[in-house]
């Protein structure tokens, strides 16, 4: 039976859902007491995203959409109204939403019933009074606590005789970014972990309200810069998709082009930063250096070495000349043989092996259960990518593989990583023949729809899904965006328990996640 | 032993601060002050970064992020656009002195997307070796002569940037790097923000860039060593 069968035999179980059919999805409105039922009912077959929140323009309330898809199917979101009745919780049936709901809490007072820990999450309690919630439709004005100061202490749950907590963070070694961790132990095996992210938090989705839509795709690319192309491409397509902008078919394989030397980049920089955790200092810097030259073909042919100010609603800023686009995929043909080259030495080491065999192992079961994207979540099983199960821009049009391993420890990352690499390359190699001559600079006037849209990207961490709703000027009324970070830290404790101290940093850098992309 | 013969047999050519041109990547650039436009500058920079100064339009480059909104206009209104990358200027008369030989940097990251941080951490590639000069990267504040801040200062990270600083020994400057940690940049209307830096402390030099490419980084930390005399003459420093 289909997913779409599977819907169909479920709403005719129930009178009271009222439906509507919509582009490219459907949109049940359903009364909060029949939410856990249904999502118990669906989430076998349907993957799920996230929770968007929107504004109810005939009550003046907000009301929450649980966003859904199938792969190569419909997406289906499940509106309910907050204002006049009790939501419950349902992160006891989907884990992933575990801390969607925390962060609903925290920006915009939604009280999910049956929730045991909601309250000091994006907002710590040390700086901002509980009920802050920033991000309801008239609070303008936001104040900290007088005298605020952060408690840089950690919770503490294992009661045995000699345990204590191992605190890091929220500034540690090197260039890492800023997050904290209580290891709780009784020695040497990691026993319980706790994590304590949006140290960083900027409030994006706060700023981008009132935002043109240049301004959003600005402040889009700075929420992660190492993908910073992903995420202002999800903002540009929710944008499209409201404004019905048509992009040509060159400026579509040029974004395909672009994407995929970010993912490039994004996996070299991962992997030298597994070599780095293991030590092993001579492959990390060559692996580095190929990075460098990278960064030095981006910035050479885009303008920045990070792809910022490359997207434009309805295209690209630029466009190049086939001669250089050549000039490019032979670069890259050179650069990517040479990592693998590393990396291939690399099966044949075993003390970098044995630091990541059987490592910080999430199984398929468990990997499910936190709803994983990106290659963390293909390392344990999970056969998931929009760029295939959602085709957008011209993904449909080249030919490509999606590598699954099913080991999930630490060398299933690092063998996915190497893998996506050489299948980034392969779409890169298709682009140059299939280029046909069109406008890839937009010109377009632009009027975007008054609902909500969707954008939704494979970044190199995983996918990242936008929904914008425009306000009559033309600028962003509400904005949500789903991050790869915002899923994969929440599975990152479960991974590292039962661990031993020195496999944490390993651990963590095999999952490769981005901070900045969680804390937004 | 493998790795010993892979590291000799792919040597790698190190970029020298003294850059080639044209730079091929090596930095993004930025826009140069240009007649004055058609155009009034707040419809054309989305961080009001240009001012008109006299005849001139100005960039206040704490504020540019390299979008090129402002070199894409038409004729009449499009700023010119400079290669380059010593960007750093001293923004404290204090000395350079006691960092002649070598200097140990704590890098605190207060906010940042993570391309400042990515291009910190590329100055240790092999492509800049950062080492070579006597410059490294310390994990502690304690044997740290140079706080360097990127992002806009978060204010649940204030209080760990500040604690930083505390316990760094004296003599100690602190540097912030990128648009974000001078000005807030795109995120300085958000409430979330303590910063930029200047609020919590006294800032000895800045480097902005969104982010500033490794070259830049490294023009920087040679000005804290005095090895750039040059500039700093003419900026009346005294070295």
């Amino acid at each position: 039976m289909t997913a779409a069968q599977e819907l169909e035999m479920i709403l005719t179980q129930h009178q009271d859902i009222n439906r509507r059919v919509e582009s490219n999805g459907i949109r049940l409105t359903i009364p909060a007491s029949l939410l856990p039922q249904l999502v118990s009912q669906l989430s076998p077959q349907w993957t799920f995203v996230g929770i968007v929140p929107e504004d109810d323009a005939r009550t003046q309330s907000l009301r929450l959409l649980y966003v859904f898809y199938t792969p190569k199917g419909p997406w289906l979101g499940m509106e309910v109204r907050n204002h006049d009745q009790v939501i419950p919780s349902i992160s006891n049936i989907l884990f992933a939403a575990d801390w969607q709901e925390r962060e609903m809490e925290d920006l915009f007072d939604v009280s999910f019933a049956g929730h045991p820990q909601l309250g000091d999450f994006v907002l710590h309690d040390s700086h901002w009074p509980e009920g802050t919630a920033p991000m309801k439709r008239h609070s303008w004005e936001i104040h900290q606590k007088a005298n605020g100061f952060e408690d840089l202490g950690t919770h503490r749950i294992v009661d045995a005789s000699g345990s204590f907590v191992m605190p890091i963070g929220p500034v540690f070694s090197g260039t890492a970014e800023s997050i904290q961790f209580g290891l709780e132990t009784v020695g040497e095996e990691i026993v319980f972990a706790h994590i304590r992210p949006f140290y960083k938090y900027r409030a994006v989705e706060k700023l981008m309200r009132g935002q043109t839509p240049m301004g959003s795709l600005l402040i889009a690319e700075r929420i992660d810069g190492l993908t910073a192309f992903s995420h202002a491409l999800a903002m540009a397509q929710a944008w499209e998709t409201l404004g019905d902008l048509q992009i040509s078919p060159r400026a579509q394989l040029l974004r395909v082009f672009w994407a995929e030397i970010e993912r490039i980049r994004s996996h070299l920089q991962v992997l030298s930063g597994i070599l780095e955790s293991t030590g092993l200092s001579v492959p990390q810097n060559l692996l580095q250096a190929q990075e460098e030259e990278l960064l030095q073909i981006s910035g050479a042919f885009s303008g920045h070495r990070y792809l910022f100010g490359l997207i434009r609603l309805g295209g690209l800023s630029r466009d190049w000349s086939a001669e250089d686009i050549q000039h490019i995929v032979k670069r890259l043909e050179t650069l990517v043989h040479h990592s693998q080259e590393i990396l291939d030495a690399l099966t044949f080491d075993n003390s970098f092996l044995d630091r990541l065999e059987a490592v910080g192992t999430l199984s398929g079961e468990r990997a499910r259960t936190h709803g994983l994207v990106g290659p963390v979540g293909r390392a344990s099983g999970i056969h998931r990518d929009v760029r295939i199960h959602q085709p957008y821009a011209a993904y449909d049009n080249v030919v490509f593989d999606v590598p699954v391993q099913t080991e999930g420890d630490g060398y299933a990352r690092f063998r996915q990583l190497a893998q996506e690499m050489t299948q980034s390359i392969r779409i890169i190699q298709q682009i140059p023949s299939m280029l046909t001559p069109g406008e890839v600079v937009p010109t377009d006037k632009f009027h975007p729809a008054l609902r909500t849209a969707f954008g939704y990207v494979e970044s190199p961490g995983g996918s990242v899904l936008c929904a914008v709703s425009s306000n009559n000027q033309g600028m962003v009324e509400r904005c949500r965006i789903i991050t790869p970070g915002l899923v994969n830290w929440h599975a990152f404790p479960d991974a590292i328990r039962h661990f031993a101290f020195q496999d944490f940093p390993i651990i963590m850098a095999t999952f490769g996640l981005s901070v900045a992309d969680l804390d937004r | 032993m493998l790795w010993l013969r892979m590291g000799l047999t792919h040597p790698k050519k190190t970029v020298s601060s003294k850059a080639p041109s044209p730079l091929n990547g090596l930095s993004p650039g930025r826009p140069a002050p240009t007649p004055l436009l058609d155009a009034p500058p707040e419809t054309i920079c989305p961080t009001q970064a240009l001012k008109e100064h006299g005849n001139v339009m100005t960039v206040d480059y704490t504020r540019c992020i390299h979008c090129r909104l402002c070199h894409q206009q038409p004729d009449q209104n499009r700023m010119s656009w400079e290669e380059g990358y010593q960007w750093a200027q001293m923004t404290s008369p204090r000395l350079p002195h006691s960092f002649r030989h070598s200097l140990h940097i704590r890098v605190v990251d207060a906010g940042d997307c993570g391309a400042c941080l990515n291009e910190l951490h590329q100055l240790a590639s092999p492509v800049y070796s950062l080492h070579r000069l006597g410059i490294a990267f310390t994990p502690t504040p304690r044997d740290a002569d140079v706080l360097v801040i990127t992002g806009p200062i978060t204010v649940s990270m204030k209080e760990a940037v500040q604690e930083a600083y505390q316990a760094m020994p004296s003599p100690k400057r602190v540097v912030a790097v990128g648009t974000c940690a001078l000005s807030g940049g795109l995120f300085a209307s958000s409430f979330a923000l303590a910063g930029p830096l200047e609020k919590i402390l006294p800032v000895d030099l800045s480097v902005p860039g969104c982010p500033p490419p490794p070259l830049a980084l490294l023009h920087a930390f040679q000005l804290l060593m005095g090895a750039k005399s040059e500039e700093m003459r003419t900026q009346g420093v005294r070295t």
